[in-house]
This record gives structure tokens, sequence and C-alpha cells, in this order.
């Protein structure tokens, strides 16, 4: 078969991350090669770089055995080299055809449209992929799945070559993963050559014919697909981690359940999870990027609202609908984005504290007691050690560990004994990030129950006294913390898909 | 092709629901006018109607070109009004003649939005900081050129004529349609024709629908963004000429407060103001509700504040009206 593309020692960074390491990737006409990795191993980086999107810092491409410099978009659709992004890049208000075509709308001198040229060329196209559309429908009327045809007929449209899919899957149910398969065997014996991108182990089985593996920014190895056991490719994506110091189990058998929660479930993210959770104990949550954990913890929070399940707080079922009532039942979520959602970056550390337990701070008339405020804040800074010049600085001046602290004192003081906490290390340096797993196990001796979701594996298996593993929505196993777990226990169960869960777990609940 | 199924018609998109909402809106209008007052529907009272809409209805026109594109344009009210003072210069001070004064005033519109758009593009200042900064300092320099006093073109004689003088008059006399109004909907037809038949437009939807979508696929996004900006700012210049030519001067004072109606016509004919969809039509039928209504107050001796208040009340429930039915169509 024929090289299409060579890439060789691509190096990319971004401010405070080296994104890619000396990374290199070859493709061939009419194969598809699956690049795979952890979180953040570079794998959509280094497919940017390749349709154009970023500038690689160095290293080298070969297309079609010429080297090339790809300046943007335009540059590689000229190549062959269509990428379709994980979120989709469409736009919704216009017609299926006018997305196919936009920027090279046929078009007379002055700009006027050919609007019934483009329909008929959009209808050739899905004729060829054999998809029923009609160009004429908005897309915003269009299932996700029908609007990746769309992608995929937009990407054909120029004549496209080489076929880039980010996690395309993502948001596919079964029978619409199994038609694009079928979509992407038919481009295939026409000689396309496919990236496809994902984090299902079974998926890449189905339709790759080799397998590159990336960790950290750089190339592990390429390895056929049909002979290589999914143990070793987990290995790979794994590697030897350096830290290793497992978390201390403490006996927690006596210890009273903080949290149950039952058959929780709000569409497909979050199917029929559940758990329990004691006083003292970390639970971790682990799983690839849109396995659903974020979307538990926000349905627990009462941040969206849940289809079925039951939350129970210290043996009592609570209607938890909106994050007034988590917070009242003394569940505090950290959540993920702390910019976003945890701080008022503009207010200073005091400010933040107090931020949810105003109210008990001042008098009947609105009236803040600052001086109490003070004192609070001032305890706080020191038992949390929040390093600040005082409790009057802006909380974006400082780090991201002392920020993260802030926002644990803030629930902290709101008597939260429940605690959330999404990512808590992200963006956070190495050193602080001991730090706060330091402060967690103090939470949790202390008697808070504490969930970390995290998609670092060390961090959890640092971290966790119990480990809840998620894939697609679904609770696909509770491993145990310590030693006796290991990266590929997890990863196994984190790559576990289900064809049918909701009629396995009712099977097993009759039988 | 056998494979592909039959295109299905359409049901009514999004956009056309609310354009016919606003439609039978506008008709009860009148209905309900008509029958309160004998005085209008009367041939004057609705000429009248459409000679107040005209000034608004180009604003509007213009407003929902940068609207569609998901920014806003608050300077339109006294970008007219600095067109309308350098059609004075030209045609009073400088003496030239009328044509020179027309290219003058659509040129300078043109090239204040060519500035709000290359801020807005190129600077990445958000429209609504960029153009509320525009409208500052357009209003000032009218004041500044004028030297703060009304520009009469009393040296051109036939320049009221652009706007209240009917050509359709002269044809037929008994239909003594103002050349404003006239104006007003051959613009509507043009641009209406552009925003759904050129390229142009279906920018200004594309980037209105997802300008990170529009620059992936390799379109020059900034580009196009600065050529609407333009566009709306030329059509400015034809409102500053409409309201110049109404009152046979450049009155350098006015203009502030037009954006907003401008911008509550466009809200009220459905275009989203988060962008990607909207019509020409329908902007068209929000400026003629709005006058329709003032028009109508005034008849039935409404006082002025109140009139204003009612205003008020029919934006919000024009928007009300549109995100209730977004939120059945989910």
């Amino acid at each position: 078969m024929t090289e299409v593309i060579r890439m060789t020692a691509i190096e990319k960074r971004f401010p405070g991350v080296h994104a890619l390491r000396s990374a290199q990737f070859d493709l061939r006409a009419g194969e598809v090669h699956a690049l795979m990795g952890e979180n953040g191993a570079g794998k959509s980086t280094l497919m940017k770089i390749l349709s154009g999107i970023y500038a690689p810092d160095g290293g080298s491409i070969h297309v079609n055995g010429a080297e090339v410099r790809i300046a943007g978009p335009r540059a590689a659709q000229a190549l062959g080299i269509g990428i379709i992004h994980q979120e989709l890049a469409l736009m919704p208000d216009l017609t299926v055809a006018q997305n196919i075509f936009i920027g090279r709308e046929p078009r007379s001198r002055w700009g006027v449209l050919d609007e019934a040229q483009i329909n008929r060329d959009a209808e050739a196209i899905f004729a060829q992929m054999k998809v029923p559309l009609d160009p004429r429908a908005e897309v915003r009327r269009l299932t996700i799945a029908k609007q990746q045809m769309v992608e995929i007929a937009k990407a054909l449209s120029f004549r496209s070559r080489i076929l880039i899919m980010d996690e395309p899957t993502a948001a596919l149910n079964e029978a619409e993963t199994d038609e694009l398969f079928a979509i992407i065997r038919r481009l295939k014996s026409e000689g396309v050559a496919v990236v496809y991108i994902s984090h299902k182990m079974d998926e890449i089985r189905r339709i790759s014919d080799r397998v590159t593996v990336m960790r950290d920014g750089a190339y592990v190895g390429t390895v056929a697909a049909a002979d290589t056991p999914i143990e070793t490719i987990i290995a790979m994506m794994v590697g030897r981690e350096l830290d290793q110091s497992a978390a201390v189990i403490p006996d927690l058998s006596a210890a009273p359940v903080a949290l149950e929660v039952r058959g929780l479930t709000r569409g497909r993210m979050v199917r029929d999870v559940g758990f329990t959770l004691r006083r003292g104990e970390i639970l971790g949550f682990a799983g690839l990027m849109g396995a659903g954990r974020t979307e538990v913890a926000r349905v627990i929070f009462g941040a969206d609202p849940r289809e079925s399940g039951e939350i129970v707080v210290r043996g009592q079922p609570r209607a938890i609908r909106s994050p007034r009532d988590a917070v009242a039942a003394g569940i505090g979520y950290l959540s993920e984005d702390r910019k976003h959602f945890g701080l008022a970056l503009g207010i200073d550390v005091r400010g933040n504290i107090a931020l949810t337990s105003l109210e008990r701070f001042s008098d009947r008339f609105g009236r803040v007691d600052e001086p109490a405020l003070a004192k609070v804040a001032a305890d706080y800074i020191a038992s949390l050690a929040i390093r600040t010049p005082s409790d009057k600085q802006e909380v974006r001046l400082l780090s991201g560990g002392n920020q993260q602290k802030v926002v644990i004192a803030k629930w902290l003081l709101r008597d939260c004994d429940i605690l959330i906490f999404d990512e808590p290390t992200r963006g956070i340096d190495v050193g602080a990030k001991a730090e706060i797993y330091r402060l967690l196990q103090s939470l949790a001796e202390a008697g808070k129950a504490i969930i970390v979701i995290s998609s670092e594996l060390p961090e959890v298996l640092r971290l966790s006294h119990r480990i809840a593993v998620m894939c697609e929505g679904r609770l696909t196993g509770i491993l145990p913390g310590g030693p006796g777990t290991s990266q590929h226990d997890i990863m196994r169960l984190a790559t576990q898909r289900d064809p049918a869960p909701q009629d396995m777990a009712r099977q097993g609940a009759s039988a | 092709m056998t494979a592909l199924p039959a295109a299905k018609p359409r049901l009514l998109a999004g956009g056309a629901q609310q354009k016919i909402l606003a439609f039978a809106s506008l008709i009860v209008l009148l209905v309900f006018f008509s029958l309160a007052s004998p005085n209008f529907l009367q041939t004057a009272n609705i000429l009248a109607i459409l000679q107040a809409t005209s000034v608004n209805g180009v604003l509007a026109i213009a407003a929902t070109l940068v609207i569609i594109t998901g920014g806003i344009d608050l300077s339109v009210g006294t970008l007219m009004t600095f067109t309308a003072v350098i059609a004075g210069v030209v045609l009073t001070f400088w003496g030239l003649a009328m044509p020179f004064g027309i290219v003058a005033a659509i040129a300078a519109g043109a090239g204040c939005g060519f500035i709000s758009g290359s801020l807005i593009a190129r600077m990445k200042i958000p429209p609504f900081i960029a153009t509320l900064g525009m409208m500052l300092i357009l209003k000032g320099l009218s004041l500044v050129i004028s030297g703060t006093k009304p520009i009469y073109f009393n040296d051109t004689p036939s320049f009221p004529q652009l706007s209240t003088g009917s050509l359709i008059g002269a044809v037929v006399p008994g239909l003594p349609v103002p050349n404003g109004v006239v104006i007003l909907f051959l613009l509507a037809l043009a641009i209406s024709w552009v925003l759904t038949r050129t390229t142009l437009g279906r920018y200004c939807f594309a980037l209105g629908s997802n300008e990170e979508a529009v620059r992936l696929s390799g379109v020059n996004a900034d580009g196009w963004k600065v050529a609407i900006y333009a566009l709306a700012g030329g059509i400015c210049g034809i409102a500053g000429l409409l309201i110049a030519s109404r009152l046979n001067s450049a009155q350098p004072a006015l203009g502030l407060g037009y954006e907003l109606d401008a911008i509550a016509a466009v809200v009220i004919g459905g275009t989203s103001l988060a962008g990607g969809r909207g019509s020409i039509l329908g902007t068209i039928i929000g400026a003629l509700i709005m006058s329709v209504l003032l028009n109508g107050l005034r008849i039935l001796s409404v006082a002025q504040e109140w009139q204003t208040v009612v205003t008020g009340v029919i934006i919000i429930a024009a928007v009300y009206a549109d995100m209730l039915r977004r939120r059945r169509a989910g």
C-alpha cells in the first residue's frame, strides 16, 4: 500500500505545556489507522497540525511523498485532507448543502449563489455515500449521527483522500455507530485513508488495520490491530508510572453511610448509576472523557435534573432539584472548571470563602459582619495553608492550588460534609498536587465523605479507598483501592462497552 | 440517485413562524385601529404611516444584517445623522450638485461601517463596545462638523423631493406614495435578495450560526464581517439622506435613540439576537408594527408618554412569544 502521510519529529508547545514531543505518524492509502492514548496524550493536537489548524513548532510533514507546509484549513483541503472535529463544526441554521459547500459556493461574478447547484452536488455525494439525507434540511433539525454524515460529506466534497475522525462515535448509539462503520468501510474500499481517534477498544478492533499509541505527547509505537491483544495496547497507553505510592485504605465497615445513590439516570450520559459512600471514605471516579462522571456529579448536586433514581443522604431520601437543595443536604461540588463555576475571580479571598454562607454573617438588614468574616477567613487560611498575602487578595492572583483551597474552604464553611471534587488538580503544578492530595486525605480522616473524579489514573490510585469506573454513562465496576488494583484493571473497565446494559441489569435483578 | 427519497417539502421553518406571528399582529393592529377610529384607514394616514416607517425601516435593515451575524450595531442612529451632516457639507457648504451629496453620504456611511467592522473583526473588540464607541464618536463629530447648528439645504431645492416627493404620484395621480417609502421597499427587496442569494448573505447567517465553523472551513471570516458592517454603514447613509431630505436639513443633535427603535423593529420581526436567523421581510413588518402602533395610539389621543410604554411592552411580548415557540420546538 502506498504511503500518503508521514509526520516526523513533530513538536508543539502551548504556554506551559509541551503538547507534542517528537511525535510521529504515518498513514497508507485504504487503511483505517487508529490513534490512541489517554486524555491529553496529544492525539487531537497532532491531527489539528495535520489539518492546518495548528502550526507545528518543529518536524516535517510529507503528503504523497512530498514535504509540505500546511498553512491553514484551506491548504489542508487542497492537499485532500479532511477532518471531522470532535465538536462538530457545523452551522446549525444553514441547510445541509449550504454547510457542505460553505466557502466554496458556486457563484457568478457578482457573488450570486446557485442554490440548485449545491443541492444537486450534495445529493450526488449522499448518493455515493448511500446515505439518504435531504440537502435542503436545516442542520439543527438533524440527529448528531446525521450531522456527522454531513461532516463526512463535507470532507468528501473536497475529494479528500485522507479523512481524520476525532472520536466520531462519542455521541452515537450502537445502530448509528454501525451505520458510520459501514460508510468508513466503503470509503476504505475506495482507497481513502482514515485516521480514527477513539478511546473505545472494541471499536478499534472492529474497524482499524493499525493502531498507533501516543503518551504524554510522544510516540509510543504502532501495532497491527488484528493480532495485538488489548492488554498490550492498554499497557502502551498507560506506560510505567514512577509515582506508585498507593492509598492507605482505612477500615470503614463501621462508618455510617453518608450518601447512597440508586438507579440514577439522565439521558445517555448517566445510566442506572448506583453506589454508596461512607463517612471518611474517598471514592474515586475513573473513566475516559465523556464517560459520564461529571454528569453523575451534576445530577447528584441538582445542577441537572434526573430522570429517575434516588439520592439518600445520611439515611434519608432527599428530593434534590437544585444546587440549593444539595447544599442544604450538605453536599458540596467543586467543579472541574474553577474559574467558571467555583470562584468569583475578581473578589478577594475572604469574599469567596463567605460566598455561600453570607446569610449567616449578615443581620436582618443585610449588613455583613466583616470582623466575624475576617476571623473565619483567617482560620481557614491557616488550617488549609492557603498561601495569600492577606484575605483581601483577589482570588485571580492566587496560584491554581491555592484557588482550589479557597473553594474547599467555601464548602467547609457551608457545613458540607459530602464533597465532590471534579478534577481537583487540573491545571495545578506537581508540588501543589501533593498538597491537595494530603488535604483531601485529612478531610477524609476528619470524617468527610469524598468523591474524587479524575482523568489521571495515578491520581485515582493514589487517593481512592474504592474506585468506581464508568464507561458510556454506566458504572462498569467498583474496584478496591490500594496496591491490588492496577491501571490496567481500571482501563479494562473504562473501555468495557456493553451493548444492552439496561436489559442485563433488569435480568440480573429479576433472577 | 434512486437511493434518495424525494425531498420533503419543509414545514414552516422557525423564522417563518415568527414572521407569520408578526404579520398576524400587524393585521390585528390594523383592524383594531380601523374599528376604533374612522380616521385611521384614510389614504393620507396610511401614507403618513409609511412615510414615518421609511427612516426607521432603512436603519432596521442595516441592523438586521449585523444582528444576523450575531453582532450588534449601536451606531446606526448617530451614523445616520453623521451622513446627513456630510451631505449638508457637500451640498450646502461646498455647493456641489445633488449626486455628489448622495454619493458622499453613502460612502461616509460605508467608511464608518468599515471602521466598526475592522474594530470588531480584526481588533476583536466586542461589537457592543466598538459600536457604542462609534455611536458617541459620530454624535460628537456631527456636532463638530456642523458647528452644532442645523445645515439647511436651501441651495439644493430638489433635495426634499428625494424623500417627500412622489414619482409614483406623478404617474398615477391618485397614489401619491412618497419616494422615501419607495426607496425603503426597493432597498428591502435588494437586501433581501443579497441575504438569500449571495455569498455575503450566506456568510451573514453562517457567521451568526457558528463563527468557529466558518473559520475552520477556511473562509476569510474576518474579511466578510468587515464587508457586512460596511454594507450596513452604507445603508445608514441612505437613511441619513432620507431624514435630511424630509427635514430639509441636517439636524446634528438628532440620532440618539434611533438605534434602539431599529433594533426593536428587527427583534419584533423575528430576527434572533443570538444570530444565525432572521429576515428583511420580518424586519419590515416589525418596523410597520411600530409605526402603526404609534400612529394609531396618537389618533386615539393616547398621550405620547404612554405610547413609549406600549412600545416597550410590545418588544418584550414579541421576544417572549419567540422564546415560547422556541422552547416548544425544543
